[in-house]
């Protein structure tokens, strides 16, 4: 993967580790309920864990059926999933429900795991990783058994994991500094001025990166 | 359509939404006990500074009668900004009206005129009996996930057990009931919670058949109205704990949990010790003696003593006892929890304690207003009687200001005030220093203005200390 890739993974991790719904602000709800720095710092680790599972499963995907699969064909799925899911992101009047704030630590990865899967941040991926080069350059159609299918699909997936990687460590860093930030400097009546609706640019950049897609596809 | 910005009613935390701005409008239910004219929902003018200050600005009629409008609340709150499942662009807008006599649930909107707050939805009782299998919908509150909604009795025939109802946040659409495990709680009222440590909390009223024709002697000299509060598992809503008050103290209504999310206490008001008629307000909290920490327990921290009072001045219902009771029937907590504000609908007092240490409140201010036998008139109208007393209390997130309506419930202020309860509503100045009230001479509404309907529940415009709910500290 380039430099350039490597680094709009990192952007988007940024971009996501930034929304207050993906977790930062759950660990600082914690620490202040239990007045505890500490919890608040205890509290990211499983929130990134369940954002990288969540993110890992979609790259890892997406990067395995490529390494197998007529890779338009997969462009081209991936950007009407993408475009269908920003739309309904964007037009839903529903949203995600949870009851429940005093969560262990496993609850707390299971927790962030649903929300970014219900936000869709592993989709936000695909036009960087459908964008890239075919690991290998393996074409599906070469392949003289079918035997060698599975263990290239499995060597496929290791670009998508890696991404989820970089994506979910930046993802981890920018959560850290703003919950940091809220909670030692700003306090949380920043949010009434600061809460940028997330949610709905969230949903314009899943449409826009289906429509670039979808774009490069064809 | 969801904002960019969040709604600036929403506030994370308690300490901050005591800075808010005050409130320009109030929202009062109001209804026709002859059930003859529509409720409505009337508009008070509560910014100072206008020329109509203390007027009714706005009325809107509901579309059916005989409702019974008792308790509503909004579609949205601070609650909104906790962090599990936050969205906090959405807009307070909505107002859940229920009936409670008629089961209908009116849904309106007050942003296009907040002053003539537009009908958008009914959800009719046979959707809240099929899908919740409730009816008498009651207390309303906006939950992170979904708005809550109490309800008395049971669906078609059945007089109980009453529950929660919950109905989707946007459509308004009831999506069931809300307890997968109910235990032995059978009758309901009002509820809240401490959504920081997934507890809720409900209390005891009495079903339909027990309360529509008025208080029954024998029901409550049987000891068998509500005298326990409920815990619950907020997460996975199921029963925890009962805890009985003991049935002496009949009818556990109001529900006041600190604002503070870090606290585990909260205070009930009960209407009536059938031993002495005195009222009592208990406190809720963890059991000191559980290591675990996770049982619950109750203190009563304040009684109110009985009134003795001349038979001939004393309905019906009360001449045997020769007293007048208290009748506490509503309790409100500041949104900084220092001050605890009582209503003694029968004796015609609103008292102000400070429970800075909720174990052992101070009295710190008293305003007598009406009463079954004292019926004092309002200091800036000091030659019209009152009847009814102190009942609904709501008070401002600044804590500064304190309104009162004058009804109970139909059926039971007739038996209250036979000669006719009317209609007012008080707003009283408090000194958040040093505790007291004052009653203001310039905001008044009462009798015509109301148009000959009876007052209950307000509600303040951009939330006030009984709306909303905060998770952070």
């Amino acid at each position: 993967m380039t430099a350039t890739t490597w680094l709009t993974l990192a952007g988007l991790g940024a971009f996501h580790g930034l929304n207050p719904a993906m977790g930062w602000l759950f660990a600082v709800a914690r620490g202040l309920q239990e007045r505890s720095r500490r919890v608040l710092l205890a509290s990211l680790p499983p929130i990134a864990l369940g954002h990288l599972v969540s993110v890992g499963v979609v790259a890892a995907l997406v990067t395995a059926t490529r390494s197998v699969a007529a890779s338009t064909a997969v462009a081209v799925a991936g950007g009407v999933l993408l475009v269908g899911f920003g739309l309904w992101r964007l037009l839903s009047r529903r949203h995600f429900r949870w009851a429940g704030m005093r969560l262990s630590n496993a609850q707390l990865a299971g927790w962030s795991f649903l929300m970014s899967s219900a936000h869709g941040a592993g989709l936000m991926l695909l036009p960087v990783l459908l964008a890239e080069p075919v690991v290998g350059g393996g074409h599906a159609g070469h392949l003289a058994a079918a035997g060698a299918l599975p263990g290239q699909a499995a060597a496929g997936a290791l670009p998508g994991l890696a991404a989820a990687g970089v994506h979910t460590v930046a993802m981890f860093g920018v959560a850290l500094a703003a919950a940091v930030v809220v909670y030692e400097v700003l306090g949380v009546g920043v949010l009434r001025r600061a809460w940028f609706n997330v949610d709905r640019l969230w949903a314009g950049v899943l449409v826009a990166a289906g429509v670039v897609t979808l774009v490069a596809a064809t | 359509m969801t904002r960019w910005t969040p709604d600036p009613s929403f506030y994370p935390s308690p300490r901050e939404a005591a800075q808010a701005p005050a409130e320009k409008l109030a929202y009062v239910a109001a209804f026709d006990r002859a059930a003859e004219r529509p409720d409505a929902l009337a508009v008070l003018d509560t910014d100072p500074d206008s020329p109509e200050y203390g007027r009714v600005v706005g009325w809107t009629d509901l579309p059916h009668t005989g409702d019974e409008l008792h308790h509503f609340g909004w579609n949205a709150c601070s609650s909104a900004l906790c962090p599990t499942a936050p969205h906090p662009h959405v807009e307070r807008r909505y107002l859940i009206v229920p009936g409670l006599r008629s089961s209908r649930v009116h849904v309106y909107d007050t942003k296009p005129d907040p002053r003539a707050p537009k009908l958008v939805k009914v959800i009719e009782p046979g959707e809240l009996a099929e899908r919740a299998g409730y009816s008498r919908p009651h207390t309303v509150h906006c939950g992170p996930d979904g708005i809550y909604l109490s309800a008395l009795g049971g669906a078609g025939d059945a007089d109980g057990p009453g529950g929660i109802a919950i109905l989707d946040h946007t459509t308004f659409d009831v999506r069931g009931a809300w307890e997968a495990d109910r235990g032995p709680q059978h009758l309901a009222y009002d509820f809240w919670w401490h959504l920081n440590h997934d507890v809720l909390v409900t209390s005891e009223w009495g079903t339909p058949s027990m309360i529509e024709d008025g208080i029954v002697g024998e029901l409550l000299l049987g000891r068998r109205y509500g005298h326990a509060i409920h815990f619950w598992d907020l997460a996975r809503r199921r029963h925890v704990q009962r805890v009985d008050l003991g049935d002496a103290y009949q009818m556990p209504l109001e529900l006041r949990p600190a604002h503070d999310p870090t606290q585990t206490y909260g205070f009930v008001g009960v209407v009536i010790s059938v031993e002495d008629l005195s009222a009592s307000i208990w406190l809720w909290h963890r059991d000191g003696e559980h290591r675990d920490g996770e049982a619950w327990a109750v203190t009563k921290v304040i009684d109110i003593p009985a009134e003795p009072a001349d038979a001939a001045d004393l309905p019906d219902l009360l001449k045997p006892f020769g007293a007048v009771p208290p009748l506490v029937t509503d309790i409100d907590l500041s949104v900084d929890d220092r001050f605890l504000y009582v209503s003694c609908w029968g004796t015609g007092e609103l008292r102000q304690y400070d429970v800075s240490d909720p174990f052992h409140p101070v009295l710190t201010g008293s305003v007598r207003l009406g009463g079954i036998v004292r019926r004092t008139p309002h200091p800036g109208f000091p030659d019209e009687p009152l009847a009814g007393g102190p009942q609904m209390v709501e008070i401002s997130r600044d804590g500064r200001r304190v309104y009162v309506s004058n009804s109970l419930y139909g059926s039971w202020d007739d038996q209250f005030y036979p000669d006719g309860v009317g209609a007012w509503l008080a707003k009283l100045d408090v000194d958040t220093e040093a505790g007291g009230l004052t009653p203001d001479a310039r905001f008044f509404p009462r009798r015509e203005e109301f148009r000959g309907l009876r007052v209950h529940q307000t509600r303040l415009q951009g939330g006030d200390a009984s709306s909303d709910s905060y998770c952070f500290p």
